[in-house]
């Protein structure tokens, strides 16, 4: 295994890393003028990773063959369709982030060299076999996401946004590290494969430890319950652009990363971390529901329901079967879709002179003054809510087949009653847009870019979509036999 | 023997000092012990053999980071009057955590006396040792084996400098401060200057 078929297997990443230093360069001395030439560059490079990674997925890639860097990285599958959600989520986020900097004039070319070194760092995340790849592949995408968050700096909220990440990131990275030591302290190796052979045995205390460490770093990165605190703030001061991009991108890398840890890493002594999944998913899926109703800021009610949506993904986990872990796949393909789309829509709402518009009390009677608006919300709502024909409903409905089938029966359970607690507030917000008395606040108009993304998304939920899970039910088996492949 | 001495010497100093950094009530001499004790520190490691990281403490922390350190505590604008009326308040909630501290630390040498901890051995899979001294293994490994994720931490450094400057940097309209030699020295003084004569009582329109 010489460096330049590991160089060959890694090209989207390359493409990625050079594309970035480029822009780096060309916005040093393009200056602010550059930053529409920046972002559309930075779409195309994150569109080139997409088309370079999508053969890989379609054929089921696995095995030794995709082993990069002395074992380092894993090239396979189940990396490949997180990076395709990676890159068609940053680059939402990208097309979406011009508009509503340029109101109040931030707009930099910087901002898309930092979504673009975040998605490699993303990229790096879901591929790595190894601690040592797993943490510098999280402190690249979280250090970006630290500066995005702050990116409006003189504006209060996204400054506290920003330092709340921060310092709340720092803690959970230290947390993480500390349980990677122990965890490499008492198995002597870092590679995924290697714990796994070292703890077949039985955990030791200390590994146990390192372990325990480990999930909970795991889980504030994911913002599961009881590490979720930081979720709403971050996501109601940070730029909306920003929060679009956090809630779909960097989620879906850190739970592919949970999942390659947890059935790789630990795989052998699933038992051991089945419990802290399972308790981490209820909690999550009841603190999201609850915590959402009294809500009146529409990108905290957001924050809250992403929060729900980890705690359904993570009854996929919870499972430790590669069925499991597909069914996660498929459910993340949607939440992402389902996300984009809310966060694009709230994006949408804006006054005559262009100010967003973000409370209930500004959306009421939208169906009225924005039927087409509305209808999109309201199919993406219904979606959420897990509502039959949508396809957020096939999303909750192959995470409960997986647990019931993994005779965890108890957890289907909870989850079905939590998520008919979490359609309340998902209902309350189509009450408001369709059968209050209309305010006509929503004035602005938006380009044909958000329209296109709107409309992505609700086609992806809609039931036209039902056409396609057959084969993205293969592809997301082949993906999860991946794992189950430790080269 | 003399390995011994030198141990214990570097061992007690890096406690000492560890313990001054947090008692020291002027900031500025933390750092200073703190210096100290990153001191101590590379001598422990010498000690054992790693003299690579025995400098980096040295050059990187001594060199770097605890004057870098020392800068930040100097701007900090820290009132001392106001740092010891908080000592009465807080003394009963230091108390519990101080408690909470012993017990770990009781429960910590409990543990310590059963047995000692199983540590796990490497499985043999790392590269062979490829050069002389661990400062050349380092390297060999880090440019070899490491490539890719050494790579990527330069590109992690490059991240927090364009982030530092992103939220820092302002654009400014104004000048700043630039002069254009030309157009001062062609500058006549019948531009810049305007003769009035205000009749008394009445101000100037200007």
């Amino acid at each position: 295994m010489d460096i330049l078929s590991s160089l060959g297997l890694i090209i989207p990443e390359l493409i990625l890393a050079i594309s970035g230093l480029i822009l780096l360069l060309v916005s040093a001395w393009g200056g602010n003028q550059a930053s529409k030439p920046v972002s559309i560059a930075a779409c195309i490079a994150l569109g080139g990773a997409f088309f370079l990674v999508a053969p890989g997925v379609c054929a089921g890639v696995s095995g030794p063959d995709t082993l990069a860097f002395f074992g380092q990285m894993r090239i396979d599958a189940f990396a490949g369709i997180a990076k395709l959600m990676i890159s068609a989520a940053a680059g939402a986020a990208l097309v979406v982030a011009p508009a509503y900097f340029d109101r109040l004039k931030a707009m930099r070319p910087e901002f898309a060299v930092l979504v673009l070194f975040a998605a490699l760092g993303m990229s790096i995340m879901v591929s790595a076999a190894d601690l040592l790849a797993l943490y510098i592949g999280l402190e690249l995408n979280s250090l970006a996401a630290y500066v995005l968050a702050a990116y409006l700096r003189d504006d209060d909220k996204s400054a506290e946004a920003g330092l709340k990440y921060f310092v709340l990131g720092a803690l959970a990275s230290g947390i993480l590290l500390f349980g990677m030591s122990l965890t490499y302290g008492f198995t002597g190796t870092t590679s995924f494969t290697g714990i796994n052979a070292a703890i077949s045995g039985g955990l030791s205390g200390g590994q146990l430890f390192g372990l325990i460490f480990v999930l909970a770093g795991m889980a504030f990165k994911i913002s599961a319950v009881p590490f979720h605190m930081w979720t709403p703030d971050v996501y109601e001061g940070a730029p909306t652009p920003v929060t679009a991009f956090f809630a779909s991108a960097p989620k879906v890398a850190a739970i592919a990363l949970l999942a390659r840890l947890s059935l790789e890493a630990f795989g052998s002594q699933a038992e051991a971390w089945q419990q802290v999944v399972t308790f981490a998913a209820i909690a999550s899926i009841v603190v999201g529901a609850l915590g959402a109703i009294g809500q009146d800021n529409i990108k905290r009610l957001l924050a809250f329901s992403s929060i729900n949506n980890v705690g359904f993904i993570l009854i996929g986990l919870a499972t430790a079967t590669l069925a499991g872990a597909s069914a996660m796949l498929i459910y993340l393909v949607f939440y992402v879709a389902m996300t984009v789309g809310s966060f694009v829509a709230v994006l949408m709402l804006k006054d005559a002179e262009g100010n967003p518009l973000e409370t209930f009390g500004d959306i009421k009677g939208l169906s009225t003054t924005r039927p087409a608006l509305a209808w999109c919300l309201l199919l993406i709502m219904f979606s959420l809510a897990g509502i039959p024909p949508l396809m957020g409903f096939y999303g909750k409905l192959v995470v409960f087949q997986a647990a019931v089938e993994a005779d965890l029966l108890a957890l289907a359970v909870i989850g079905i009653a939590a998520s008919v607690i979490g359609a309340f507030y998902y209902l309350k917000f189509i009450k408001v847009m369709f059968f209050d008395e209309p305010v006509d606040r929503v004035k602005g108009t938006s380009d044909w870019a958000h329209w296109a993304l709107l409309l992505i998304s609700t086609v992806v939920i809609s039931p036209v979509a039902f056409l396609g899970t057959e084969w993205l039910g293969n592809l997301t088996e082949m993906a999860a036999a991946a794992l189950a492949i430790a080269g | 023997m003399i390995h011994t001495l030198a141990f214990y010497l570097f061992a007690v100093l890096v406690i000492a000092s560890g313990a001054m950094v947090v008692m020291a009530r002027n900031p500025v001499h933390s750092v200073l012990w703190l210096i100290l004790a990153f001191f101590n520190a590379a001598g422990l490691m010498v000690l054992v053999g790693a003299e690579f990281i025995a400098m980096l403490l040295v050059i990187v922390y001594v060199g770097a980071v605890a004057v870098l350190f020392l800068f930040v505590v100097m701007m900090l604008n820290i009132d001392f009057a106001e740092l010891r009326a908080g000592f009465v308040k807080n003394a009963p909630l230091g108390a519990v955590v101080a408690l909470i501290l012993l017990a770990e630390l009781v429960l910590g040498i409990g543990a310590y006396r059963v047995g000692a901890i199983d540590l796990g051995s490497p499985d043999g899979s790392a590269a062979p040792l490829l050069g002389e001294g661990n400062t050349e293994n380092i390297g060999a490994l880090l440019y070899s084996r490491y490539l890719f994720l050494f790579e990527m931490a330069g590109i992690i450094l490059l991240v927090a400098m364009i982030g530092a400057i992103v939220l820092t940097h302002r654009e400014s309209r104004a000048s700043r401060g630039h002069q254009d030699i030309g157009k001062q020295v062609s500058r006549r003084p019948e531009d810049a200057t305007e003769m009035k004569q205000p009749e008394v009582g009445k101000g100037v329109e200007l």
